[in-house]
Protein backbone atom coordinates (compact mmCIF):
# COMPACT_ATOMS: atom_id res chain seq x y z
CA UNK A 1 0.00 0.00 0.00
CA UNK A 2 2.78 2.72 0.84
CA UNK A 3 4.51 1.95 -2.41
CA UNK A 4 1.38 2.12 -4.04
CA UNK A 5 0.93 6.27 -2.66
CA UNK A 6 4.26 6.73 -3.82
CA UNK A 7 3.70 5.42 -6.95
CA UNK A 8 0.05 7.07 -7.72
CA UNK A 9 0.83 10.73 -6.26
CA UNK A 10 4.84 11.58 -6.33
CA UNK A 11 4.60 15.32 -6.19
CA UNK A 12 1.63 15.77 -4.56
CA UNK A 13 2.92 13.93 -1.49
CA UNK A 14 5.99 16.35 -0.44
CA UNK A 15 3.19 19.21 -0.77
CA UNK A 16 0.93 17.12 1.44
CA UNK A 17 4.13 16.24 3.88
CA UNK A 18 5.13 19.74 4.58
CA UNK A 19 1.64 21.20 4.56
CA UNK A 20 0.77 18.60 7.07
CA UNK A 21 3.74 18.51 9.06
CA UNK A 22 3.75 22.26 9.42
CA UNK A 23 -0.15 22.47 10.49
CA UNK A 24 0.66 19.76 13.40
CA UNK A 25 3.59 21.70 14.57
CA UNK A 26 1.57 24.83 14.60
CA UNK A 27 -0.97 22.74 16.42
CA UNK A 28 0.99 20.71 18.86
CA UNK A 29 2.51 24.46 19.49
CA UNK A 30 -1.05 26.06 20.41
CA UNK A 31 -2.05 23.26 22.22
CA UNK A 32 0.62 23.24 24.97
CA UNK A 33 1.40 26.64 25.15
CA UNK A 34 -1.29 26.71 28.47
CA UNK A 35 0.56 24.08 30.44
CA UNK A 36 3.73 26.13 29.37
CA UNK A 37 2.50 29.36 30.33
CA UNK A 38 1.66 27.73 33.63
CA UNK A 39 4.63 27.10 34.74
CA UNK A 40 6.11 30.24 33.90
CA UNK A 41 3.17 32.34 35.27
CA UNK A 42 3.99 29.85 38.78
CA UNK A 43 7.81 31.23 38.77
CA UNK A 44 6.99 35.22 38.84
CA UNK A 45 5.49 37.85 41.34
CA UNK A 46 1.84 39.30 40.55
CA UNK A 47 4.04 42.53 39.54
CA UNK A 48 5.77 40.53 36.39
CA UNK A 49 2.35 39.78 35.86
CA UNK A 50 0.05 42.76 35.58
CA UNK A 51 3.21 44.51 33.98
CA UNK A 52 1.40 44.39 30.49
CA UNK A 53 4.15 42.81 28.99
CA UNK A 54 4.64 39.56 27.61
CA UNK A 55 6.32 36.56 29.44
CA UNK A 56 8.45 33.99 27.73
CA UNK A 57 11.04 32.98 30.71
CA UNK A 58 10.67 31.48 33.91
CA UNK A 59 11.19 34.00 36.63
CA UNK A 60 12.42 32.71 40.37
CA UNK A 61 9.87 33.65 42.26
CA UNK A 62 8.34 29.71 42.26
CA UNK A 63 9.49 29.24 45.97
CA UNK A 64 8.25 32.29 47.15
CA UNK A 65 5.15 31.22 45.07
CA UNK A 66 5.25 28.04 46.86
CA UNK A 67 5.44 29.51 50.26
CA UNK A 68 2.64 32.28 49.53
CA UNK A 69 0.48 29.74 48.16
CA UNK A 70 0.34 27.46 51.71
CA UNK A 71 0.36 30.29 54.39
CA UNK A 72 -2.78 31.44 52.20
CA UNK A 73 -4.22 27.51 52.10
CA UNK A 74 -2.80 24.45 52.59
CA UNK A 75 -2.14 22.79 49.04
CA UNK A 76 0.19 20.00 49.89
CA UNK A 77 -2.89 18.63 52.38
CA UNK A 78 -5.06 19.58 49.18
CA UNK A 79 -3.03 17.32 47.08
CA UNK A 80 -2.93 14.43 49.97
CA UNK A 81 -6.74 14.20 50.46
CA UNK A 82 -6.97 14.19 46.51
CA UNK A 83 -4.75 11.29 46.44
CA UNK A 84 -6.47 9.36 49.27
CA UNK A 85 -9.70 10.17 47.48
CA UNK A 86 -9.42 9.13 44.33
CA UNK A 87 -7.02 6.21 45.42
CA UNK A 88 -9.57 4.96 47.58
CA UNK A 89 -12.58 6.05 44.53
CA UNK A 90 -10.44 3.81 42.17
CA UNK A 91 -9.78 0.78 44.26
CA UNK A 92 -13.04 0.16 45.36
CA UNK A 93 -14.28 0.86 41.70
CA UNK A 94 -12.36 -1.64 40.34
CA UNK A 95 -13.15 -4.35 43.18
CA UNK A 96 -16.70 -3.67 42.33
CA UNK A 97 -16.76 -3.60 38.76
CA UNK A 98 -14.30 -6.34 37.69
CA UNK A 99 -16.39 -8.40 39.77
CA UNK A 100 -19.60 -7.29 38.31
CA UNK A 101 -18.36 -7.76 34.61
CA UNK A 102 -17.02 -11.00 35.51
CA UNK A 103 -20.45 -12.05 36.66
CA UNK A 104 -21.99 -10.42 33.36
CA UNK A 105 -18.92 -12.03 31.23
CA UNK A 106 -18.97 -15.67 32.16
CA UNK A 107 -22.28 -16.83 33.89
CA UNK A 108 -25.30 -17.13 32.63
CA UNK A 109 -28.11 -16.52 35.46
CA UNK A 110 -31.73 -15.36 35.85
CA UNK A 111 -31.62 -11.15 35.98
CA UNK A 112 -28.40 -11.26 33.88
CA UNK A 113 -29.93 -9.62 31.02
CA UNK A 114 -32.34 -7.00 32.59
CA UNK A 115 -29.23 -6.38 34.34
CA UNK A 116 -26.53 -5.14 31.48
CA UNK A 117 -29.66 -3.61 29.53
CA UNK A 118 -30.03 -1.23 32.79
CA UNK A 119 -26.11 -0.29 32.84
CA UNK A 120 -26.35 0.46 29.18
CA UNK A 121 -29.50 2.69 30.30
CA UNK A 122 -27.70 3.99 33.26
CA UNK A 123 -24.44 5.14 30.72
CA UNK A 124 -27.25 7.30 28.69
CA UNK A 125 -28.32 9.46 31.70
CA UNK A 126 -26.04 12.93 33.38
CA UNK A 127 -25.14 12.00 36.55
CA UNK A 128 -26.51 15.93 37.40
CA UNK A 129 -29.74 13.83 37.56
CA UNK A 130 -28.37 11.95 41.21
CA UNK A 131 -26.54 14.74 42.72
CA UNK A 132 -29.33 16.53 45.03
CA UNK A 133 -30.84 12.95 46.04
CA UNK A 134 -26.92 11.72 46.86
CA UNK A 135 -26.92 14.85 48.52
CA UNK A 136 -29.69 14.45 50.90
CA UNK A 137 -28.98 11.05 50.91
CA UNK A 138 -25.63 10.75 51.58
CA UNK A 139 -24.95 13.88 53.80
CA UNK A 140 -28.29 14.93 55.13
CA UNK A 141 -29.93 11.12 56.23
CA UNK A 142 -26.34 9.40 56.62
CA UNK A 143 -24.37 12.27 58.29
CA UNK A 144 -21.34 12.09 55.82
CA UNK A 145 -21.29 15.29 55.53
CA UNK A 146 -17.10 16.24 55.55
CA UNK A 147 -15.72 12.58 55.06
CA UNK A 148 -13.66 10.42 52.67
CA UNK A 149 -16.36 8.00 53.08
CA UNK A 150 -19.15 10.09 51.71
CA UNK A 151 -16.91 11.50 48.68
CA UNK A 152 -16.02 8.37 47.69
CA UNK A 153 -19.20 6.00 48.01
CA UNK A 154 -20.56 6.99 44.69
CA UNK A 155 -17.47 6.01 42.71
CA UNK A 156 -18.12 2.72 44.02
CA UNK A 157 -21.27 2.53 41.56
CA UNK A 158 -19.72 2.93 38.00
CA UNK A 159 -21.74 1.51 35.14
CA UNK A 160 -18.94 2.54 32.53
CA UNK A 161 -16.33 0.39 34.88
CA UNK A 162 -19.21 -2.87 34.96
CA UNK A 163 -19.11 -2.44 30.89
CA UNK A 164 -15.68 -2.35 30.33
CA UNK A 165 -14.78 -4.97 32.71
CA UNK A 166 -17.36 -7.50 30.89
CA UNK A 167 -16.44 -6.49 27.51
CA UNK A 168 -12.56 -7.62 28.74
CA UNK A 169 -14.20 -10.57 30.50
CA UNK A 170 -15.72 -11.58 27.34
CA UNK A 171 -12.52 -11.84 25.09
CA UNK A 172 -11.07 -14.40 27.36
CA UNK A 173 -11.07 -17.86 25.73
CA UNK A 174 -13.76 -19.50 28.15
CA UNK A 175 -11.85 -22.69 28.05
CA UNK A 176 -9.25 -21.77 30.27
CA UNK A 177 -11.67 -21.07 33.08
CA UNK A 178 -13.56 -23.89 32.21
CA UNK A 179 -10.85 -26.22 32.89
CA UNK A 180 -10.27 -24.68 36.03
CA UNK A 181 -13.76 -25.42 37.12
CA UNK A 182 -13.13 -28.83 36.26
CA UNK A 183 -10.35 -28.94 38.07
CA UNK A 184 -12.16 -27.83 41.27
CA UNK A 185 -11.64 -24.71 41.61
CA UNK A 186 -13.59 -22.59 43.26
CA UNK A 187 -15.17 -19.71 41.10
CA UNK A 188 -13.87 -17.11 43.17
CA UNK A 189 -10.19 -18.51 42.55
CA UNK A 190 -11.22 -18.90 39.22
CA UNK A 191 -11.88 -15.33 39.16
CA UNK A 192 -8.87 -14.10 41.66
CA UNK A 193 -5.77 -16.50 40.03
CA UNK A 194 -6.80 -17.05 36.62
CA UNK A 195 -9.16 -14.31 35.06
CA UNK A 196 -7.89 -11.07 36.61
CA UNK A 197 -4.17 -11.81 35.97
CA UNK A 198 -4.79 -12.25 32.34
CA UNK A 199 -6.62 -9.41 32.56
CA UNK A 200 -4.56 -7.00 33.91
CA UNK A 201 -3.40 -4.48 31.03
CA UNK A 202 -7.12 -3.55 30.80
CA UNK A 203 -7.70 -3.05 34.48
CA UNK A 204 -4.57 -0.87 34.33
CA UNK A 205 -6.46 1.23 31.15
CA UNK A 206 -9.99 1.44 33.87
CA UNK A 207 -7.78 2.19 37.14
CA UNK A 208 -6.22 5.41 35.36
CA UNK A 209 -9.13 6.28 33.86
CA UNK A 210 -11.10 6.04 36.91
CA UNK A 211 -7.98 7.78 38.85
CA UNK A 212 -8.68 10.79 36.63
CA UNK A 213 -12.14 10.70 37.09
CA UNK A 214 -12.02 10.78 40.71
CA UNK A 215 -8.96 13.53 40.67
CA UNK A 216 -11.00 15.37 38.12
CA UNK A 217 -14.46 15.40 39.69
CA UNK A 218 -15.53 18.96 41.32
CA UNK A 219 -19.17 19.32 42.01
CA UNK A 220 -19.73 16.33 44.42
CA UNK A 221 -16.41 17.03 46.82
CA UNK A 222 -17.47 20.73 46.93
CA UNK A 223 -21.00 19.71 48.45
CA UNK A 224 -19.28 17.16 50.64
CA UNK A 225 -16.05 18.04 51.99
CA UNK A 226 -16.71 21.12 53.78
CA UNK A 227 -13.29 22.06 55.33
CA UNK A 228 -10.08 23.80 54.25
CA UNK A 229 -8.24 20.23 55.95
CA UNK A 230 -10.49 18.00 53.82
CA UNK A 231 -10.92 19.59 50.52
CA UNK A 232 -9.32 17.99 47.94
CA UNK A 233 -7.07 19.98 45.11
CA UNK A 234 -9.77 21.03 42.70
CA UNK A 235 -12.37 22.63 45.44
CA UNK A 236 -8.96 24.78 46.76
CA UNK A 237 -7.81 25.84 44.07
CA UNK A 238 -11.70 27.00 43.46
CA UNK A 239 -11.30 28.75 46.60
CA UNK A 240 -8.53 30.19 45.83
CA UNK A 241 -10.00 31.62 43.00
CA UNK A 242 -13.27 32.51 44.35
CA UNK A 243 -11.64 34.56 47.44
CA UNK A 244 -9.78 37.08 45.23
CA UNK A 245 -6.93 38.03 47.68
CA UNK A 246 -4.59 35.66 46.34
CA UNK A 247 -1.95 36.42 44.01
CA UNK A 248 -1.91 34.90 40.88
CA UNK A 249 1.60 33.55 40.74
CA UNK A 250 0.54 31.45 43.97
CA UNK A 251 -2.22 30.40 42.55
CA UNK A 252 -0.53 28.79 39.15
CA UNK A 253 1.94 26.98 41.60
CA UNK A 254 -0.93 25.38 43.31
CA UNK A 255 -2.20 24.60 39.12
CA UNK A 256 1.28 23.13 38.36
CA UNK A 257 1.44 21.22 41.66
CA UNK A 258 -1.59 19.44 40.68
CA UNK A 259 -1.01 19.19 37.11
CA UNK A 260 2.44 18.47 35.94
CA UNK A 261 2.40 14.78 37.92
CA UNK A 262 -0.67 13.82 35.76
CA UNK A 263 1.11 15.01 32.51
CA UNK A 264 4.08 13.02 33.40
CA UNK A 265 2.08 10.03 34.14
CA UNK A 266 0.70 10.46 30.95
CA UNK A 267 4.20 10.86 29.03
CA UNK A 268 4.66 6.86 30.17
CA UNK A 269 1.27 5.40 30.57
CA UNK A 270 -0.22 7.25 27.19
CA UNK A 271 -0.99 3.85 25.47
CA UNK A 272 -3.08 2.48 28.20
CA UNK A 273 -4.59 5.76 28.62
CA UNK A 274 -5.49 6.01 25.04
CA UNK A 275 -6.60 2.73 24.64
CA UNK A 276 -8.50 2.58 27.88
CA UNK A 277 -10.46 5.80 26.64
CA UNK A 278 -11.08 4.13 22.83
CA UNK A 279 -12.29 0.76 24.33
CA UNK A 280 -14.53 2.46 26.92
CA UNK A 281 -16.05 4.32 24.10
CA UNK A 282 -16.09 1.99 21.35
CA UNK A 283 -16.05 -1.63 22.23
CA UNK B 1 -20.23 -22.69 31.82
CA UNK B 2 -23.00 -22.57 34.47
CA UNK B 3 -21.63 -23.50 37.77
CA UNK B 4 -23.32 -25.75 40.58
CA UNK B 5 -23.98 -23.64 42.63
CA UNK B 6 -26.40 -20.57 41.91
CA UNK B 7 -25.46 -18.58 43.77
CA UNK B 8 -21.93 -17.51 42.44
CA UNK B 9 -23.00 -14.97 39.89
CA UNK B 10 -25.26 -12.97 42.61
CA UNK B 11 -22.31 -12.96 45.25
CA UNK B 12 -20.24 -11.68 42.26
CA UNK B 13 -22.65 -9.07 41.67
CA UNK B 14 -23.77 -8.28 44.87
CA UNK B 15 -21.42 -5.08 45.52
CA UNK B 16 -22.33 -3.53 42.25
CA UNK B 17 -26.49 -4.04 42.43
CA UNK B 18 -26.11 -2.69 46.53
CA UNK B 19 -24.02 0.03 45.44
CA UNK B 20 -26.04 0.54 42.21
CA UNK B 21 -29.84 0.20 43.73
CA UNK B 22 -28.26 2.61 47.42
CA UNK B 23 -26.22 5.49 45.37
CA UNK B 24 -27.97 5.51 41.89
CA UNK B 25 -31.65 3.73 42.27
CA UNK B 26 -33.22 5.20 44.95
CA UNK B 27 -31.57 8.63 44.52
CA UNK B 28 -32.61 9.19 40.94
CA UNK B 29 -36.16 7.76 41.81
CA UNK B 30 -36.56 9.93 45.02
CA UNK B 31 -35.14 12.98 43.08
CA UNK B 32 -38.03 12.86 40.72
CA UNK B 33 -40.44 12.12 43.48
CA UNK B 34 -38.75 15.25 45.22
CA UNK B 35 -39.37 17.52 41.92
CA UNK B 36 -43.05 17.38 42.76
CA UNK B 37 -43.10 18.52 45.99
CA UNK B 38 -43.04 21.84 46.96
CA UNK B 39 -39.32 21.47 49.55
CA UNK B 40 -39.48 25.21 51.06
CA UNK B 41 -42.31 24.12 53.04
CA UNK B 42 -42.34 22.49 56.28
CA UNK B 43 -42.49 19.73 56.24
CA UNK B 44 -42.55 18.79 52.62
CA UNK B 45 -45.93 19.62 50.56
CA UNK B 46 -46.92 17.64 47.70
CA UNK B 47 -47.50 19.73 44.48
CA UNK B 48 -47.68 18.58 41.27
CA UNK B 49 -46.60 21.72 39.12
CA UNK B 50 -44.60 24.13 41.98
CA UNK B 51 -41.44 23.42 39.99
CA UNK B 52 -42.56 22.18 36.91
CA UNK B 53 -44.67 24.84 35.84
CA UNK B 54 -42.22 27.05 37.86
CA UNK B 55 -39.35 26.22 34.84
CA UNK B 56 -41.54 27.60 32.31
CA UNK B 57 -41.72 30.59 33.62
CA UNK B 58 -38.46 31.66 35.45
CA UNK B 59 -36.89 33.98 33.30
CA UNK B 60 -33.45 33.20 34.99
CA UNK B 61 -34.01 29.53 34.44
CA UNK B 62 -34.51 30.12 30.66
CA UNK B 63 -31.90 32.35 30.45
CA UNK B 64 -29.26 29.78 31.37
CA UNK B 65 -30.90 26.97 29.05
CA UNK B 66 -29.98 29.07 26.12
CA UNK B 67 -26.59 29.64 27.26
CA UNK B 68 -26.03 26.03 27.41
CA UNK B 69 -27.56 25.69 24.14
CA UNK B 70 -25.32 28.27 22.38
CA UNK B 71 -22.14 26.91 23.96
CA UNK B 72 -23.28 23.51 22.46
CA UNK B 73 -24.31 24.70 19.09
CA UNK B 74 -20.52 26.75 18.96
CA UNK B 75 -18.51 24.61 20.48
CA UNK B 76 -19.30 20.91 20.09
CA UNK B 77 -19.63 21.19 15.99
CA UNK B 78 -16.15 23.10 15.59
CA UNK B 79 -14.40 21.21 18.23
CA UNK B 80 -15.50 17.63 16.66
CA UNK B 81 -14.58 18.98 13.45
CA UNK B 82 -11.20 19.65 14.56
CA UNK B 83 -11.23 16.41 16.32
CA UNK B 84 -11.77 14.12 13.05
CA UNK B 85 -9.27 16.67 11.47
CA UNK B 86 -6.42 16.04 13.78
CA UNK B 87 -7.62 11.99 14.23
CA UNK B 88 -6.86 11.89 10.37
CA UNK B 89 -3.46 13.68 10.15
CA UNK B 90 -2.16 11.61 13.42
CA UNK B 91 -3.34 8.69 11.39
CA UNK B 92 -1.46 9.50 8.32
CA UNK B 93 1.61 8.12 6.97
CA UNK B 94 3.04 11.50 5.67
CA UNK B 95 3.45 12.90 9.29
CA UNK B 96 6.27 12.60 11.39
CA UNK B 97 7.05 12.77 15.04
CA UNK B 98 3.40 11.41 15.89
CA UNK B 99 4.71 10.80 19.03
CA UNK B 100 5.10 14.60 19.86
CA UNK B 101 1.63 15.65 18.43
CA UNK B 102 0.25 13.18 20.11
CA UNK B 103 1.29 13.79 23.18
CA UNK B 104 0.22 17.77 23.02
CA UNK B 105 -3.10 17.21 21.65
CA UNK B 106 -3.96 14.47 24.08
CA UNK B 107 -2.31 15.44 27.00
CA UNK B 108 -5.03 18.07 28.52
CA UNK B 109 -7.16 14.74 28.78
CA UNK B 110 -5.50 14.61 32.57
CA UNK B 111 -5.69 18.06 33.42
CA UNK B 112 -8.17 18.61 36.08
CA UNK B 113 -11.01 20.79 34.68
CA UNK B 114 -10.64 23.50 37.80
CA UNK B 115 -6.89 23.36 36.89
CA UNK B 116 -7.49 24.47 33.44
CA UNK B 117 -10.26 26.59 33.78
CA UNK B 118 -7.79 28.77 35.99
CA UNK B 119 -4.84 28.92 33.98
CA UNK B 120 -7.64 29.67 30.93
CA UNK B 121 -8.61 32.33 33.17
CA UNK B 122 -5.22 34.10 33.49
CA UNK B 123 -4.28 33.55 30.07
CA UNK B 124 -7.67 35.48 28.79
CA UNK B 125 -7.18 38.26 31.29
CA UNK B 126 -9.04 40.72 29.77
CA UNK B 127 -6.15 43.41 30.75
CA UNK B 128 -3.03 41.83 31.43
CA UNK B 129 -3.90 38.52 29.90
CA UNK B 130 -1.26 36.17 27.91
CA UNK B 131 -3.61 36.24 24.54
CA UNK B 132 -4.76 40.34 24.32
CA UNK B 133 -0.66 41.05 24.74
CA UNK B 134 0.09 38.23 21.80
CA UNK B 135 -3.21 40.30 19.83
CA UNK B 136 -1.69 43.65 21.07
CA UNK B 137 1.46 42.59 19.63
CA UNK B 138 0.06 41.69 16.43
CA UNK B 139 -1.77 45.09 16.44
CA UNK B 140 -5.51 43.91 17.36
CA UNK B 141 -6.96 45.62 19.93
CA UNK B 142 -7.76 44.27 23.60
CA UNK B 143 -10.80 41.40 23.09
CA UNK B 144 -13.12 41.30 25.88
CA UNK B 145 -12.68 38.07 26.78
CA UNK B 146 -14.92 38.36 30.32
CA UNK B 147 -16.32 41.86 29.96
CA UNK B 148 -18.97 40.89 27.01
CA UNK B 149 -21.27 37.90 26.64
CA UNK B 150 -19.68 36.95 23.41
CA UNK B 151 -16.29 36.85 24.53
CA UNK B 152 -17.00 35.12 27.63
CA UNK B 153 -18.90 32.74 25.25
CA UNK B 154 -16.35 32.35 23.16
CA UNK B 155 -13.54 32.22 25.91
CA UNK B 156 -15.25 28.95 27.20
CA UNK B 157 -16.06 27.78 24.04
CA UNK B 158 -12.11 27.79 23.00
CA UNK B 159 -10.92 26.28 26.76
CA UNK B 160 -13.59 23.37 26.53
CA UNK B 161 -11.98 22.94 22.55
CA UNK B 162 -8.76 22.96 24.33
CA UNK B 163 -9.78 20.11 27.02
CA UNK B 164 -11.99 17.93 24.49
CA UNK B 165 -10.67 17.59 21.17
CA UNK B 166 -8.21 15.19 22.30
CA UNK B 167 -10.30 13.13 23.88
CA UNK B 168 -12.42 13.02 21.15
CA UNK B 169 -9.50 12.44 18.95
CA UNK B 170 -8.49 9.50 20.23
CA UNK B 171 -12.05 7.91 19.78
CA UNK B 172 -11.76 8.61 16.32
CA UNK B 173 -8.13 8.10 15.82
CA UNK B 174 -9.41 4.52 16.92
CA UNK B 175 -12.63 4.28 14.78
CA UNK B 176 -10.16 5.25 11.58
CA UNK B 177 -7.92 2.03 12.69
CA UNK B 178 -10.75 -0.02 12.32
CA UNK B 179 -11.85 1.08 8.82
CA UNK B 180 -10.07 -1.80 6.93
CA UNK B 181 -7.38 -0.98 4.99
CA UNK B 182 -8.19 -2.56 1.36
CA UNK B 183 -11.00 -0.10 0.69
CA UNK B 184 -8.47 2.22 0.92
CA UNK B 185 -5.73 0.42 -1.66
CA UNK B 186 -8.58 -0.94 -3.58
CA UNK B 187 -9.64 2.90 -4.55
CA UNK B 188 -6.24 4.14 -5.21
CA UNK B 189 -6.24 1.33 -7.80
CA UNK B 190 -9.38 3.37 -8.73
CA UNK B 191 -7.05 6.39 -8.88
CA UNK B 192 -8.97 8.14 -6.06
CA UNK B 193 -7.45 11.35 -4.15
CA UNK B 194 -6.90 11.73 -0.56
CA UNK B 195 -9.56 13.85 -0.10
CA UNK B 196 -11.68 11.52 -2.54
CA UNK B 197 -11.24 8.98 -0.01
CA UNK B 198 -11.48 11.00 2.95
CA UNK B 199 -14.96 12.33 1.69
CA UNK B 200 -16.40 8.36 0.20
CA UNK B 201 -14.64 6.26 2.55
CA UNK B 202 -13.22 7.65 5.65
CA UNK B 203 -16.11 9.85 6.68
CA UNK B 204 -19.07 7.31 6.32
CA UNK B 205 -17.12 4.51 8.07
CA UNK B 206 -16.34 7.43 10.97
CA UNK B 207 -20.48 8.25 11.20
CA UNK B 208 -21.18 5.95 13.70
CA UNK B 209 -18.08 7.31 15.98
CA UNK B 210 -18.65 10.90 15.02
CA UNK B 211 -22.14 10.14 16.21
CA UNK B 212 -20.84 8.65 19.82
CA UNK B 213 -18.29 11.64 20.12
CA UNK B 214 -21.33 14.08 19.32
CA UNK B 215 -23.93 12.11 21.92
CA UNK B 216 -20.79 12.48 24.31
CA UNK B 217 -20.32 15.74 24.29
CA UNK B 218 -23.45 16.55 23.99
CA UNK B 219 -24.21 15.35 27.44
CA UNK B 220 -20.78 16.65 28.95
CA UNK B 221 -21.84 20.32 27.61
CA UNK B 222 -25.48 19.90 29.07
CA UNK B 223 -23.79 19.50 32.63
CA UNK B 224 -21.17 22.19 32.30
CA UNK B 225 -20.37 23.09 35.57
CA UNK B 226 -17.09 23.72 36.64
CA UNK B 227 -15.62 25.88 33.95
CA UNK B 228 -18.06 28.40 33.67
CA UNK B 229 -17.89 28.87 37.46
CA UNK B 230 -14.15 29.03 37.64
CA UNK B 231 -13.66 31.01 34.45
CA UNK B 232 -16.15 33.57 33.87
CA UNK B 233 -18.50 33.02 37.26
CA UNK B 234 -21.01 32.63 34.92
CA UNK B 235 -20.84 36.35 33.87
CA UNK B 236 -20.62 39.30 32.58
CA UNK B 237 -24.36 39.34 33.90
CA UNK B 238 -25.51 35.61 33.43
CA UNK B 239 -24.56 35.14 30.32
CA UNK B 240 -22.08 31.93 31.03
CA UNK B 241 -24.58 30.82 33.79
CA UNK B 242 -25.48 26.95 32.53
CA UNK B 243 -28.35 25.19 33.36
CA UNK B 244 -26.05 23.17 36.19
CA UNK B 245 -24.70 26.00 37.81
CA UNK B 246 -28.44 27.35 37.71
CA UNK B 247 -29.38 24.06 39.71
CA UNK B 248 -26.36 23.89 41.52
CA UNK B 249 -27.87 27.60 43.15
CA UNK B 250 -31.01 26.95 43.34
CA UNK B 251 -30.92 23.13 45.26
CA UNK B 252 -27.58 23.73 47.34
CA UNK B 253 -27.31 27.92 47.75
CA UNK B 254 -31.24 28.31 47.98
CA UNK B 255 -31.76 24.56 49.26
CA UNK B 256 -34.49 24.40 47.19
CA UNK B 257 -34.03 20.45 46.75
CA UNK B 258 -37.14 19.87 44.84
CA UNK B 259 -36.95 23.28 42.51
CA UNK B 260 -33.01 22.15 41.60
CA UNK B 261 -34.39 18.40 41.15
CA UNK B 262 -37.09 19.48 38.08
CA UNK B 263 -34.08 21.20 37.06
CA UNK B 264 -31.91 18.24 36.98
CA UNK B 265 -34.66 16.17 35.58
CA UNK B 266 -34.91 18.57 32.63
CA UNK B 267 -31.56 18.22 32.05
CA UNK B 268 -32.02 14.19 31.58
CA UNK B 269 -34.92 14.81 29.14
CA UNK B 270 -33.27 17.54 27.31
CA UNK B 271 -29.57 15.17 26.77
CA UNK B 272 -32.22 11.99 25.81
CA UNK B 273 -34.05 13.55 23.77
CA UNK B 274 -31.01 15.57 21.98
CA UNK B 275 -29.35 12.34 21.73
CA UNK B 276 -32.46 10.39 20.16
CA UNK B 277 -31.92 13.13 17.41
CA UNK B 278 -28.83 13.38 16.94
CA UNK B 279 -29.32 9.19 16.32
CA UNK B 280 -32.28 10.03 13.88
CA UNK B 281 -30.38 12.66 11.63
CA UNK B 282 -27.18 11.05 11.75
CA UNK B 283 -29.11 7.46 11.74
CA UNK B 284 -27.21 4.59 11.54
CA UNK B 285 -27.61 0.75 11.87
CA UNK B 286 -24.20 -0.08 13.27
CA UNK B 287 -23.30 -0.43 16.70
CA UNK B 288 -20.71 1.83 17.78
Amino acid sequence: MRSATKRLFPKADRWAKISLNFFMLIVAIVWLTPLWMMTIYASHDDQMIFSGSIIAHHGGQFLENFAELQSKQDFVRAIINSVIVASAGTFFGLVVSSLAGYALARFKFAGAKAIFAMIIFILAVPGIAIVIPEYVILVRYMGLSNTYFGVVLPYLANALGVFFMRQTFLALPQEIMEAAYLDGASELRIFAKIALPLVRPAMASLAIILFIACWNDYLWPLLVLTTEARQTAPIALGRLVGLNTVAWGPMMVGVTLMTIPFVTLFLLLQRQIVSGIANGAIK
Amino acid sequence: MSPKNRITPYAFIAPYLIAFGCLWLIPIIYSFSMSFFNTRARPWKFDMLHNWGRLFEDALFLATLKNTFLIILVQVPFMLALAVIFAVFLNSKLLFLKGIYRFAIFAPIVVADAAYAVIFRLLFNDDFGFVNQLLNAVGIADIAWTGSSAGAIALISISLTWRWTGYNAVIILAGLQSIPKDIYEASELDGASRFTQFLYITLPNLKPVILLCLVLSTFGTLQLFTEPTLLTEGGPGVSTTTVAMYMYQQGFKSFNFGYGSAIAYFIVFIGLGLSLIQFKLLGSKSDA
